[in-house]
């Protein structure tokens, strides 16, 4: 059931007034059933994903605060039997039970998302080694389905067991309760990746109908439909093509390529994210956001504290943390120290780390060469940041830019061009097309097809292409405001005959200029799959 | 809350809402397509609703009827009241569903079915869905039409809802959408499309062999439903094939037809096989090239058909009706000024 498509529109029309008609103890009940609906939608076979996820994770979440909580009253009880080293023995001993519970349930369900999605791109590999070896055999493909969703709710799952296995959150108790908080609907598509104490404060608590802030998230659901609909899926016909025949479309056709892909990424996830938190929030419900302006970033590490913002946290807590701070890393720190020095000793373990989430991150959007590399020159990038950091210093101080107009200008647009050019991996199916489409943009020399009429031809007519431009400058201008203060707010204020209008003319240009219905092809959004 | 205050807020959710309803009703009425100008195929179903239904003979079938056959004809020299209900490449299930709206209104003596359309076993494009289905008037055959026709691109709702459909038509309006919001002009003559000018047919290619010559399973099926409805509403079915000389009509197709026609006993005249006794001239008679008949094909056509439905199946002249012969009157009228005006436009000389 797409966010854009008919039946989800009914599905949230039954859905919102029955939620607070309701009695207030059978509103997560409701969202739980509903959330099953919308995910057997998508083909019930995919229930059993989610239900295996469900009820390992729980069961194990369960059996180490069981064990925690023995542990804790067994040493209570002896307090004065257990010398020092007999306790630390006995806790020891409970968290090596914890760890096993903990490490089970991470490979079954890290297992699941392996092999279905993952799978298919090892055997490609492989079959790629043994044809190099004339004679070998070959390995057949697997014929499975991707679950919708499932590095989101894998990846949130998992969020949970390890905050448990450390103690920062308690384990649900109610097996439905947890349920809901895996496959709470509005989430599942293309996350955010939720943390279980932000998430079921507001997930299984009653809701009382509150007329502004259900507008509100009808307000956001609005803007992200523009987004999708308007901008992304019409944006789409022109990059299909151009992505569709790199041999056809280089040199200024993939400059064009890539800032239309630009444009669609941030469209499509910020859309559908703007779905997400719209319909959370019209049913009492506070999701984390996930996007901060990106675009305004005035570096690509900003730039990734500011997009996607709940994944780069999960790596961040869930990765990088232990990784660096784990035993073997240690011992690496010290052995650098040792050999090369003070600075070297604090950095190896930081870039190894890092390198490890960008490795992560990358197989994580992918099972693609393309995916792996795109991460992994973020790291590069990021990294070299980090390395001239120094010498950027040394620069702000001699020409005292720092702070001034143009300048931040000039780190906001150099920081897009840097995403865009990364984002060429997200768009092509191979390597070597990413590379000799990249170095087309410098050796072709085409740039005549800009003004020739030769854009025309891609898909997008002049309408199209106006359509667009005004649609980016809205998404631009709304962004601006909101630096200052949230824009519904403001319009909130207004009288009621300018609210009317702002919305119901917002309501009209999705129904007029939306890229959809028949002569459109229906567009997944992007993270659907992911 | 005060009182003063809920009737301002009542005020202002009823306003709200007819400024929306009232918005969008005019939206979709300026969006949807006219087809008066161009393509005037796809106003050809809705035309029916207009007239006093009180017609002997209705002809259901695809352009091989609505361009081959003139009521006008049928009228002036064998006084037979017939309608056409047929539209551009129209599927033999929207036939039989068109059929089953006509019995709503009314019960002819005679249905001349077109059997051309099964050769299709499910829709090709949604464009000719739309031409044959916009038209219909909501009722349940309608519906049932629509589910039987829908592509997988499709959407019910947007057939209940037509803005969703044309929401995107807004860069191609013209005055036409704006002169014909509300009211359309009539462009057929009793669902009879008239086109006066000649191409002869020239290099008609021959059918490529087929793997499989037998009608699919869908189509056939809604044949067998077009004989129950007339069997059960006492209707007499004559199914024809006009006399097109493409697409192509394969004699594999033709037997099928034929023994159905025998196994029921229904009268068959493929019109391909009738070239003497209709007089048909291919280098006269068609304006295609001879996919469709011209004005003087199609009136050869109906002098056959008007014997054949006075001698044979004794249908009785009705010109002597006063009310129907003033109506026909009207209608001869336009028949004629259009003839005159196509002539005019096509330089030709009056037949």
């Amino acid at each position: 059931m797409l966010f854009t498509s008919y039946a989800f529109l009914g599905f949230l029309l039954v859905l919102i007034p029955a939620y607070y008609l309701i009695p207030k103890r059978w509103q997560w009940p409701l969202l739980l059933a509903a959330s099953y609906l919308f995910y057997a939608a998508a083909g019930i076979k995919f229930l059993a994903y989610i239900l295996v996820t469900t009820v390992t994770v729980y069961a194990a979440a369960c059996l180490m605060e069981d064990n925690l909580l023995r542990q804790k009253a067994y040493v209570k009880a002896r307090k004065e039997e257990l010398s020092r080293e007999e306790k630390k023995a006995y806790q020891d001993s409970q968290k090596r039970i914890r760890l096993r519970w903990l490490t089970a349930c991470l490979l079954l369900n890290l297992g699941i998302l392996a092999v279905v999605k993952y799978a298919n791109f090892v055997i490609s590999n492989i079959n790629g080694v043994l044809s190099a070896f004339s004679g070998a055999g070959r390995l057949s493909f697997m014929t499975l389905a991707l679950p919708m969703g499932i590095s989101f709710y894998t990846f949130q799952a998992i969020g949970y067991l390890v905050d448990v296995y450390r103690g920062t959150v308690p384990a649900e108790r109610n097996l439905l309760k947890f349920g809901l908080f895996i496959s709470f609907f509005p989430q599942l598509v293309q996350g955010p990746i939720s943390r279980f104490g932000d998430l079921s404060r507001t997930l299984c608590e009653p809701h009382t109908w509150d007329g502004r802030r259900v507008s509100f998230g009808l307000q956001r659901m609005l803007w992200g439909y523009f987004k999708k609909m308007v901008i992304a899926d019409r944006v789409l016909a022109g990059v299909s093509t151009i992505v569709g025949s790199p041999e056809t479309y280089g040199g200024a056709y993939a400059l064009v390529g890539m800032l239309l892909y630009t444009l669609e990424l941030y469209a499509d996830f910020t859309g559908g994210i703007d779905i997400t938190i719209g319909v959370s929030e019209a049913l009492g419900v506070v999701v984390q956001e996930n996007f901060h302006r990106p675009y305004f970033s005035k570096s690509l590490k900003e730039y990734w504290r500011r997009w996607h913002i709940s994944m780069c946290n999960w790596f961040r807590d869930y990765i990088f943390y232990p990784v660096s701070t784990s035993k073997p890393m240690q011992k690496l720190s010290k052995f650098t120290r040792r050999r090369f020095g003070e600075r070297a000793g604090k950095r190896v373990p930081v870039y190894l780390s890092t390198f490890t989430v960008w490795l992560a991150t990358g197989v994580w959007h992918g099972a693609s060469w393309n995916f792996i590399v795109w991460g992994l020159a973020n790291w590069v990038v990021l990294m070299a940041s980090e390395e001239l950091e120094p010498l950027y210093g040394k620069f702000h101080g001699r020409f005292r830019v720092e702070g001034k107009l143009w300048y931040k200008i000039f780190q906001v647009g150099r920081t897009f061009l840097l995403v865009c050019c990364l984002n060429l991996f997200d768009c092509y199916s191979s390597l070597a097309d990413t590379f000799s489409v990249f170095a087309s943009i410098f050796t072709t020399g085409n740039w005549y097809v800009l003004w020739d009429g030769s854009l025309l031809g891609l898909g997008l007519s002049m309408l199209d292409y106006g359509i667009l431009a005004v649609g980016t400058l809205a998404m631009l201008s709304v962004s601006l405001v909101q630096r200052s203060g949230g824009i519904r707010e403001r319009i909130a204020k207004r009288p009621y005959a300018v609210r009317f209008m702002v919305w119901y003319g917002l309501f009209l240009v999705i129904l007029l200029a939306g890229a959809y219905g028949v002569g459109y092809d229906a567009s997944q959004f992007i993270y659907n799959q992911f | 809350m005060s009182e003063t205050t809920k009737k301002g807020q009542a005020l202002k959710i009823a306003v709200s809402a007819a400024v929306v309803l009232g918005s969008l009703f005019l939206l979709q009425k300026l969006l949807e397509p006219k087809y008066v100008d161009d393509v005037v195929e796809g106003a050809f179903v809705a035309e029916y609703y207009q007239e006093e239904k009180d017609f002997d003979v209705i002809f259901i079938g695809d352009c091989e009827v609505y361009e081959n056959f003139s009521p006008a004809v049928l009228w002036q020299d064998y006084g037979i009241n017939s309608y056409i209900r047929g539209s551009a490449e129209q599927y033999i299930w929207q036939s039989y569903y068109l059929l089953e709206d006509t019995l709503r209104y009314e019960t002819p003596e005679v249905v001349v079915f077109n059997v051309q359309s099964l050769q299709f076993n499910e829709s090709q494009r949604e464009a000719y869905n739309r031409m044959s289905l916009e038209g219909m008037k909501w009722s349940s055959s309608k519906v049932k039409a629509i589910f039987a026709s829908m592509k997988e691109n499709e959407n019910f709702l947007d057939y209940v809802f037509p803005i969703l459909r044309y929401h995107s038509r807004w860069s191609e309006l013209s005055g036409t959408d704006l002169q014909y919001m509300f009211q359309k002009k009539k462009v057929s003559f009793n669902g009879y499309y008239m086109r006066v000018d000649v191409r002869p047919a020239e290099n008609i290619p021959e059918g490529k062999p087929l793997a499989d010559y037998r009608f699919g399973e869908n189509a056939w099926s809604y044949l067998e439903k077009i004989a129950a409805l007339c069997e059960e509403k006492d209707i007499e079915l004559i199914l024809i094939k006009a006399p097109s000389l493409y697409p192509y009509w394969y004699p594999e197709w033709d037997e099928q037809v034929r023994e159905f026609a025998e196994e029921k006993g229904l009268t068959y005249l493929n019109f391909l096989e009738l070239g003497e006794e209709t007089g048909i001239d291919y280098s006269t008679d068609t304006y295609d090239g001879g996919l469709h008949m011209n004005l003087s094909g199609a009136e050869k056509l109906s002098h056959y058909l008007g014997r054949l439905l006075r001698e044979d199946v004794g249908l009785s002249d009705r010109r002597g009706e006063a009310d129907l012969s003033a109506v026909w009157t009207e209608k001869l009228d336009a028949y004629e000024a259009e003839k005159l005006a196509q002539y005019e436009y096509y330089g030709m000389e009056i037949g």
